[in-house]
Parts: structure tokens; C-alpha cells; sequence
């Protein structure tokens, strides 16, 4: 998924810088002026879908070969990075339909592929991924939902829940287990592309604290004919692996959401605490607000330094569970806390509804459970950190 | 027709331009360089007279240091067709850039050459002009609406006290206002194909201009710093502080 062959380095940064500076211009223009209305009405932001359409921002991470950009993970990041800073919701409309778009390029058919891609690089067919269900979110071999054998495919029947992009999207990876009774569990799951029909709708759009505007879907499947052919890679038992490799990515993609959040509620600080004045002075010579910036652009840093080592490792296609982890948990957390210490700072004004520190505060902990919670980012970190250095 | 357009690479304008220390200059090292604002209003008002069928190719053309090509391609992800490079290291006045953009009218035969009203660097406001002079065409400067009318150009200018309304026949020269348009940012996959789209390098000397400056820049000095106020408790002092201290009374 690199940028084509014929770029040499410094043809690379040029075309990273543009990129970015292109997204720079599509924020400050398209996002930023309606982000805290929308965000507020938790109104999906059709406008801004379809100028993310024109930018290409669906075909990011696909291949040139499938109409896509082919940009590296490490420009990704920094996309990813720069969106969340104004609004993080933007991001999450098509960062789950990346995740689904890579398990095809990376597991699809080549019929598949070439299907099925063009359409999610337009962004003409976009969607997401659907793991997590009522009764299993961290404990992926424990859902329910079957995939049974019908005719010339198969038929679900199960529900899932909070699926991002469910409702507004036009296709979704569904997990299903097509072996129930299969050792290890993992054998009997397969992912399969399901597009919207008359017969698969979702309607049901979950409440919630924040990430709003993007839609969380919840939806029942009885007996939903899915024909063969939208089997990811054509062989049953592959699902997961299929989907948790995507899934390095997807933590990738939520460390960079947790930079931009994180460096949001820095800079606004940064810029507050010399503006406000209290006993005679900006509250910025005020000690304690000096070591919560300095905490806060602290966190900030590691944050983004973990976040572009575990992309640089992702680009060269090294194993980076552990690297990816490591972000994400340092990046969610990040956010978590630089937010917290951002409300303190602002006052009463970072508690109101009128200024944007309250809606990172709320964006934040989505972060910490999203895409395997940080207390499963530890054990992966635990595990291979263990694997790696064995006695 | 063709329409090119000079585009110059200057400091981002949200950049907080610092004076080198020896006063020579401002300081360029590691900070951010873009496409002049007014520039891109040029780019922007003609790829809009292709897309509304006045012109078939619109030409950017850069004067200056290598990594201008990068500007270059700017204009080429907005939707130019292709670039001129034309390769100088070290200042260039707007003579100087003046007459490198008259040959390179004589050689690619342009009807329209859309120039930023100044550059935000110098702020010379001077290269629109003077190509018009050496050119011995017509110009229409601080456009802030274009109309092709037939062989001419209605073009509304932004003048003190209001707006003129002018027609000019073309060829011209047309420098831009800000209030020309809203120019696009390009779209990331136009981004990668600017990549595919030529560029041609010449020097000033191949065009048969010569560089050298006229202009000796003696020294660059940050302005003063505005000093802060005083609080005057009462008319009473404020009179004494005008008359005596201010002396403006
Ligand atoms: C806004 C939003 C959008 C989402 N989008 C999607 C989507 O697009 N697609 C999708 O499939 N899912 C999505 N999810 C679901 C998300 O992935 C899950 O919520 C997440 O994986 C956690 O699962 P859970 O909620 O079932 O929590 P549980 O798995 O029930 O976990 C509860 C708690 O137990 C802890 N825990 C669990 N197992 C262990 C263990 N072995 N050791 C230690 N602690 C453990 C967890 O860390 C957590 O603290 C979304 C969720 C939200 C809130």
C-alpha cells in the first residue's frame, strides 16, 4: 500500500506536504465552520461526506491499482491526526470504511478485489465493520451471530451493535461464525461484504456521550441471504485473522485520533492560559497552569512519536500489534487526560456548551474502548512483549 | 486561448515573519513556504475560464530556487496543465520578473496573463504593470470580477471610494484582488497527478533576461514595538499628558 513505485523520496514528503495541506484547507473551509453546530444536533454531516468524496479521502489507503491513493499509513496518521483536531467524528466516516476496504485488499479474491474496491476508493460505496454484538465486544470468538449455508450462499441470523457508519453507510464486513462448534473458536469465523438491500436496512442509531454525527447502528439479522461470492477470500474460518489484521491499522487510526484531540486541547490552552487574566496576570504565569501545559505537550509528543513509529512500522510491513498498541493506549489516554486538564484550565468556559474543550472531553473516552479497550491494548503489549523476550 | 499565470513562492501567510538577526533579510530557514495568496486567486479565476470553455490551457509559471517547482505543482493539483520553471538562486526584482514573463509570452503566445495584484513577501505591486508596459497590452489591475466579453474582457476593479467597471481588449494583463474568488484546495487524487504533468526549466540567460539586481536592500528592521498605555485618572491630566508629553495639543 505504498505510493506508486516511480516516486522517489523527496517527491514522497512533497506529496505528504500537499496532502496535508490540502486537508489543512478542507478543515479550515468545510469542517470547522459547521463542526460545533452539527456536533450539537447529532446530525450526520452529509455536506462534509460529500466533499471528503471529491478530496478522495475514501480511497486514502487503496491501492492506485483500485482507483485509490495508495498513501502510506504514516500520511494516513497524520490525516487521521489533523481531521480529529477539528472534529473526530469526521475521521470515524471513513476510517472504519478503510478497515473494511484493507481486510478485502489484503484478503479479497482478485474478483473480489476488483469488485468491490473501485466502488470504496470513489466513495461512492462506503461502509464499516461489524464485530462487536449485545453480548461480545473484547471477546470476539464469543458472538453469536451464524452464518449457515443457503442455496448459493449463506444465511445470518444474530444482531450487532454500536457498528459505525451502520445506518448512512451502503455495506458493512460482517463477522459471523459459519463452524459454531469449531476448536479453536477462531476456525469458525469468516467475514463476509453485505450490502444494503430491502432486505438489510438499519434504521436504529444508538445514543451517546459523544462522537456524535456519525451514526452507531444496531440492526437483527433473520436469516439475511448473503450470496457466496461476498465471502472475504473465499474460504470459510478466516474471519477473524482477516479482520483482526485490519485491526492494526484501525489502532493506528485511533492513536492518531488521540494525537489530534490530545494537541487540540493543548493549543487551545496554550493560547487561553495567556489570554485570561487572574490576580493581575495571565493565568500562564500562574505555576500549576505552567506544569499542566507541560504535562499536557508531554503527553502530546509520546503520543505522536509512538503513533508515527507504529505507522513507519506498518509501512514497512513489519509485526506491529505491540507498536500499534502502545499508541493507541498512549494516545487514548492522552486525550483522556489532556482534555480533563484542558476543561480545568478554560474554567467554567471549558464546561460550556459554547466553546469545543466540552466536546473533546466527550470524544475522548470512545478512545479508550474503541477498536479493543486499553485494557486489552495491555495485554497484547504483555503478550508479545513476553513472546519477544522469552527466557 | 491560452492564460498563464505566475505564481510565486513566498512565506505561508500564517507565518509570524521574523528579521534575521544581521538584517539582511527575513529569516526563510525551516519555515513554511506557499503559493502566494493572490497567486491562487489567479490559478482559481483561470481554471474557471477553461472550465467555462474561454480558455484550453492554463500555464503556471514560477521564477526563483529549485523548491519552487513545489508551488508549481500546487497549481498543477488545482488544475493547471503544465508549469515553467524558470531557475534563479538569490533575489529577483520585479523588472527582472517582469521581462522573463514577456518572453515567455512572445513564446507561448497567451491571450490572458493573470497576475497576483503583489506578492505578500514585498508587497511591490509592481510586476502586473510593468509587464503590461513591455508588453504594450492593455491591463485591467486589482480585478475583483472578469468577464469575457467577445474579444474583450469586462473586468470590475476594486479603486478607492468603490468599484470601476472596464472593459479591455485582449490581450491583457489582469492582476488580482482578493475578492476575485474563493480559490479551491486541490483534491488529494489531482494531488498525485500533478506529478505526471510537465514541467519545463529554463534559466533567465536562456530567455535573454538578464538577472541582476538594481536594488540594494541597505537593511530590514522588525517595526517598533507598540509601548503600552497609561491610565490618566482625570480630563485635568489627560490635557497636561497631550500638551506636555505627547506635545500633540
Ligand atoms: C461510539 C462507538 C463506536 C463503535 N464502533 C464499532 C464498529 O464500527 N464496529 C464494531 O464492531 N464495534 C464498534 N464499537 C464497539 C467497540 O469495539 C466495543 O465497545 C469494544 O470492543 C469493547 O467491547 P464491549 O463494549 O463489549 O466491552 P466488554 O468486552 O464487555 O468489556 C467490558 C470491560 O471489561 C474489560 N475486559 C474485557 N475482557 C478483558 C480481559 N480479558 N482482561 C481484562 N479486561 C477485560 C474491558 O477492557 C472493559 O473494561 C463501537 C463502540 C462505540 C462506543
Amino acid at each position: 500500500m505504498a505510493l506508486a513505485e516511480d516516486f522517489t523520496i523527496e517527491e514522497k514528503e512533497e506529496q505528504e506536504r500537499m496532502v496535508l495541506e490540502s486537508v489543512d484547507r478542507f478543515l479550515e473551509r468545510d469542517v470547522e465552520p459547521f463542526a460545533h453546530e452539527l456536533e450539537a444536533d447529532d446530525t450526520y454531516p452529509q455536506e462534509i461526506v460529500e466533499k471528503m468524496i471529491d478530496m478522495g479521502l475514501f480511497g486514502a489507503t487503496i491501492g492506485t491499482e483500485y482507483g485509490g491513493l495508495g498513501l502510506s499509513v504514516s500520511t494516513y496518521a497524520k490525516i487521521v491526526e489533523r481531521v480529529s483536531t477539528v472534529w473526530m467524528s469526521v475521521s470515524g466516516i471513513f476510517n472504519s470504511h478503510l478497515i473494511m476496504a484493507a481486510a478485502v485488499e489484503r484478503s479479497g479474491t482478485e474478483e473480489q478485489k476488483a469488485k468491490w474496491l473501485p466502488r470504496f476508493a470513489s466513495g461512492e460505496l462506503r461502509g464499516g465493520i461489524a464485530l462487536t454484538e449485545p453480548d461480545a465486544g473484547t471477546d470476539l470468538q464469543g458472538i453469536r451471530t451464524r452464518a449457515d449455508k443457503s442455496g448459493n450462499g449463506y444465511a445470518l441470523n444474530g444482531a450487532k451493535t454500536w457498528i459505525s457508519n451502520a445506518v448512512e453507510g451502503g455495506v458493512l464486513a460482517i463477522l459471523a461464525k459459519t463452524n459454531p462448534e469449531a476448536e479453536p473458536r477462531h476456525k469458525g469465523m469468516s467475514l463476509f461484504l453485505v450490502e444494503k438491500s430491502s432486505e438489510f436496512k438499519v434504521d436504529k442509531r444508538m445514543k451517546k456521550l459523544g462522537y456524535k454525527g456519525i451514526d452507531s447502528g444496531e440492526f437483527v439479522m433473520e436469516d439475511l441471504f448473503v450470496p457466496g461470492e461476498n465471502l472475504i477470500g473465499g474460504t470459510e474460518g478466516r474471519g477473524l485473522q482477516q479482520i483482526l489484521g485490519g485491526l492494526e491499522l484501525g489502532r493506528i487510526n485511533v492513536a492518531a485520533r488521540g494525537v489530534g484531540i490530545a494537541k487540540a486541547c493543548l493549543l487551545k490552552s496554550v493560547e487561553y492560559s495567556q489570554l485570561r487574566k487572574t490576580f493581575g496576570k495571565p493565568i500562564s504565569e500562574h505555576q500549576s497552569i505552567q506544569i499542566k501545559l507541560a504535562d499536557m505537550a508531554t503527553q502530546v509528543e509520546s503520543a505522536r512519536l509512538l503513533t508515527e513509529q507504529a505507522a513507519l512500522a506498518y509501512d514497512m510491513g513489519e509485526r506491529c500489534d505491540m507498536e500499534a498498541g502502545m499508541a493507541k493506549l498512549v494516545a487514548s489516554e492522552a486525550a483522556l487526560s489532556n482534555s480533563l486538564e484542558a476543561m480545568r484550565i478554560h474554567g467554567a468556559y471549558g464546561y460550556s456548551k459554547e466553546f469545543d474543550i466540552e466536546r473533546y472531553y466527550r470524544d475522548a473516552p470512545l478512545l479508550a474502548i474503541g477498536e479493543g479497550t486499553n485494557e486489552l491494548q495491555k495485554l497484547i503489549i504483555a503478550k508479545q512483549l513476553l513472546a519477544r523476550y522469552p527466557v | 486561448m491560452k492564460v498563464l499565470v505566475p505564481v510565486k513562492r513566498v512565506i505561508d501567510y500564517n507565518v509570524k515573519v521574523r528579521v534575521k538577526a544581521d538584517q539582511t533579510g527575513v529569516e526563510l530557514a525551516n519555515v513554511k513556504m506557499s503559493m502566494n495568496p493572490f497567486d491562487e486567486i489567479s490559478i482559481e479565476e483561470a481554471i474557471r475560464l477553461k472550465e467555462a470553455g474561454h480558455a484550453e490551457e492554463v500555464i503556471a509559471v514560477s521564477v526563483g530556487v529549485q523548491q519552487c517547482q513545489e508551488t508549481i505543482r500546487t497549481a498543477l493539483a488545482m488544475g493547471a496543465d503544465r508549469g515553467i520553471h524558470v531557475v534563479h538562486d538569490g533575489d529577483i526584482e520585479p523588472l527582472v520578473v517582469a521581462k522573463i514573463l514577456k518572453e515567455l509570452v512572445d513564446k507561448e503566445g497567451p491571450s490572458i496573463v493573470i497576475v497576483g495584484k503583489q506578492a505578500i513577501d514585498d508587497d511591490s505591486n509592481q510586476t502586473g504593470q510593468m509587464l503590461a508596459a513591455l508588453l504594450g497590452w492593455g491591463q485591467a489591475t486589482f480585478v475583483s470580477k472578469v468577464e469575457i466579453e467577445g474579444d474583450s474582457i469586462k473586468a470590475t476593479r476594486e479603486v478607492d471610494g468603490g468599484l470601476e467597471t472596464i472593459s479591455v481588449m485582449l490581450p491583457a494583463v489582469l492582476t488580482t484582488d482578493l475578492r476575485l474568488n474563493e480559490p479551491r484546495y486541490a483534491s488529494l487524487p489531482n494531488i498525485m497527478k500533478a506529478k505526471k504533468k510537465p514541467i519545463e526549466q529554463f534559466t533567465p540567460v536562456e530567455l535573454g533576461v538578464d538577472p541582476s539586481c538594481r536594488i540594494e536592500i541597505l537593511k530590514v528592521a522588525e517595526p517598533p514595538t507598540r509601548e503600552a498605555g497609561v491610565k490618566v485618572s482625570d480630563v485635568g491630566e489627560l490635557v497636561d499628558k497631550l500638551r506636555n508629553t505627547a506635545k500633540v495639543i
